[in-house]
């Protein structure tokens, strides 16, 4: 528990810079004063409307991919796994795209998170239905592949047959995932999702710790696999789901953070729940502060620079477990 | 008193027989071994006795609600997973998962559990390593010890000697043994007609998914059935130093 209290404060810090870093130039002070007074003036509605929601965002959907990337490398037995593998944020991908294909996305402001939510559902149904009640981890990342590819090619089909060239550049851009222009309306949209989603997953830890030994093993200690599954599939979906609505495809943060962390939790899943999501919140944090820093003018997409900073550190660690294992 | 009570229990698996018919009660502080050979169908008959997997027929183990079923048997599965490099102390631990409430943390009774469980199997020397960075053997150990710490009144192993040296198969077998003496029963997996011979209390031999024998060593292991059902020769006798039981030649 001596990782705890690091992370937090860690998150704490990450979570004031980000409100007061922005183009505005607005002061620490100034700023936080803003934040916390009723009235009308600039820096207020700066505040409030635009740095308030981005931050938050941030640590919402962080934490939420890296209880959901621990979640599902707990699951799996597997350090490779991640919550895109069963096929969520593809699927809502999809909508979303049909949503911005349609124009459904400019008439309506939340055509396009609903439509990803919606996308988000299908899949998580597929899936759910095609691994079974009594299907094991494999028939999961299998129902997982086929679902994204699914999606993928329906995506693809969708940009194919785009007769209007902004909308696919549109679609190209919303798929680089940014948490930039979101409004309180997007926090109170994922915000449902992510609790249930949270709550979900953080009743897991003791069947995940149980997995450890694998799962007629674990069955065996009185941990229903059918629950604990279901568990982490809809937990991981309604995570994924409404992250990928309102942020758009944010790769690598539950892949690499669970891996990062594990080593400081000794190893167990459980705790590696807790801890992943404050490093997936800290991570995200961070990579939006980065976005506004490095290229202030031209719109760094998050998505972008996660994937940049994740797929190195990622290298790295494939490269210190080849060195520590025969 | 039983422990496990199997009846008619058959398990059909893509449409072929697998186990067929088998009955079989387990009474308190038997050490059985369960022998065939290979794809006679002892994992398959362990696994459906726990309702691991779907069968016709009546277990009592498999009627339980989980819960209470944690609580009455302990299960060694012979894949030996251990996905994460957790210490061998966590590892023995997650033997009182049924025992620890979901938000509850170990009690000291838990950890004496744990306790005595790492000493029998003599695991002191490594409680603080990474349980994957451990060989084959001691891993196997680590395993036995985690169940041994689940503390049921049965323990159902799926081959627990199999890749251990001489020494900690034999020390291994005399652990089961001892829980027979304490009232508490086993039921084991093995290839090793010798060991089994020697140590358990009671042999099932069983062929093609069906129980062909059950009974002491000296009454299952004859030479009629060893060479039906292993087609193998063997020295059998009852020496000064307990019952000796040697495979000699194949004779198919």
């Amino acid at each position: 528990m001596r990782l705890v209290l690091p992370l937090v404060l860690l998150v704490f810090v990450l979570f004031a810079a980000s409100l007061l870093i922005g183009p505005a130039g607005i002061g620490v002070w100034e700023g936080l004063s803003a934040l916390f007074t009723m009235d009308e003036s600039p820096q207020a509605l700066v505040m409030r409307e635009i740095r308030l929601p981005r931050a938050l965002l941030a640590v919402m959907i962080g934490a939420g991919l890296g209880v959901s990337g621990a979640a599902m490398q707990g699951y799996l037995r597997n350090p490779l796994a991640e919550p895109g593998l069963i096929g969520v944020s593809g699927s809502a991908a999809l909508g979303a795209v049909i949503a911005i294909q349609t124009g459904a996305a400019t008439a309506f402001a939340l055509a396009l998170p609903m439509a990803a939510l919606a996308g988000a559902l299908g899949g998580v149904l597929v899936v759910v239905a095609l691994a079974g009640p009594r299907g094991t981890s494999l028939t999961l990342i299998l129902a997982g592949i086929a679902v994204s590819a699914m999606a993928g090619a329906l995506t693809s089909l969708v940009l194919n047959l785009s007769p209007n060239p902004f909308a696919a550049s549109e679609i190209v851009f919303w798929m680089m995932g940014s948490l930039a222009d979101r409004s309180m309306t997007h926090v109170w949209l994922a915000l449902p999702f992510m609790v249930i989603g949270g709550g979900l997953l953080a009743a897991t830890g003791r069947g995940l710790d149980a997995m450890t030994l694998g799962e007629d093993a674990a069955e065996a200690m009185g941990i229903s696999m059918g629950r604990l599954r279901l568990a982490v599939v809809i937990g991981t979906a309604c995570i994924v789901g409404a992250g990928t609505a309102v942020a758009g495809a944010i790769g690598f943060v539950g892949l690499v953070v669970p891996h990062v962390l594990r080593p400081l939790v000794g190893g167990r899943p459980g705790r590696l729940l807790w801890a992943s999501a404050l490093g997936g919140a800290a991570m995200l944090l961070a990579a939006d502060i980065a976005v506004r820093i490095v290229l202030p003018e031209r719109d760094l997409k998050l998505g972008v620079l996660t994937a940049l900073v994740g797929a190195p550190l990622f290298l790295h660690l494939i490269l210190k477990l080849r060195g520590t294992r025969i | 008193m039983t422990v496990m009570e199997l009846s008619n229990l058959s398990v059909t698996l893509r449409r072929r027989d697998v186990i067929r018919d088998v009955s079989l009660s387990v009474g308190k502080g038997e050490f059985i071994g369960l022998i065939g050979p290979n794809g006679a169908g002892k994992t398959t008959l362990m696994r459906a006795a726990l309702g691991l997997i779907p069968f016709v027929g009546n277990s009592s183990l498999a009627a339980m609600p989980l819960a209470e079923r944690a609580m009455a048997v302990a299960w060694m599965p012979q894949q030996r997973e251990i996905a994460w490099p957790v210490t061998v102390e966590t590892l023995v631990m997650l033997g009182r998962t049924p025992h620890v409430g979901a938000l509850a943390s170990p009690t000291d009774h838990d950890r004496s559990q744990v306790d005595a469980a790492i000493r029998w199997m003599g695991l002191d020397d490594m409680r603080q390593r990474a349980a994957t960075r451990l060989s084959g053997g001691e891993q196997a150990r680590v395993l036995i010890a985690r169940a041994l710490a689940q503390d049921t009144p049965f323990v159902m192993a799926d081959e627990p000697v199999a890749g251990l040296d001489p020494a900690h198969q034999i020390s291994t077998m005399q652990t089961f043994a001892r829980l027979a003496e304490q009232g508490k029963s086993s039921l084991v997996s093995l290839h090793d007609l010798g060991l089994a011979a020697r140590h358990c209390t009671r042999l099932v031999l069983m062929s093609e998914g069906r129980l062909i024998a059950d009974g002491c060593p000296a009454h299952v292991l004859t030479p009629e059935r060893l060479a039906e059902v292993f087609g193998i020769s063997a020295w059998y006798q009852d020496t000064e130093q307990g019952p000796v039981c040697q495979p000699l030649e194949v004779i198919r």
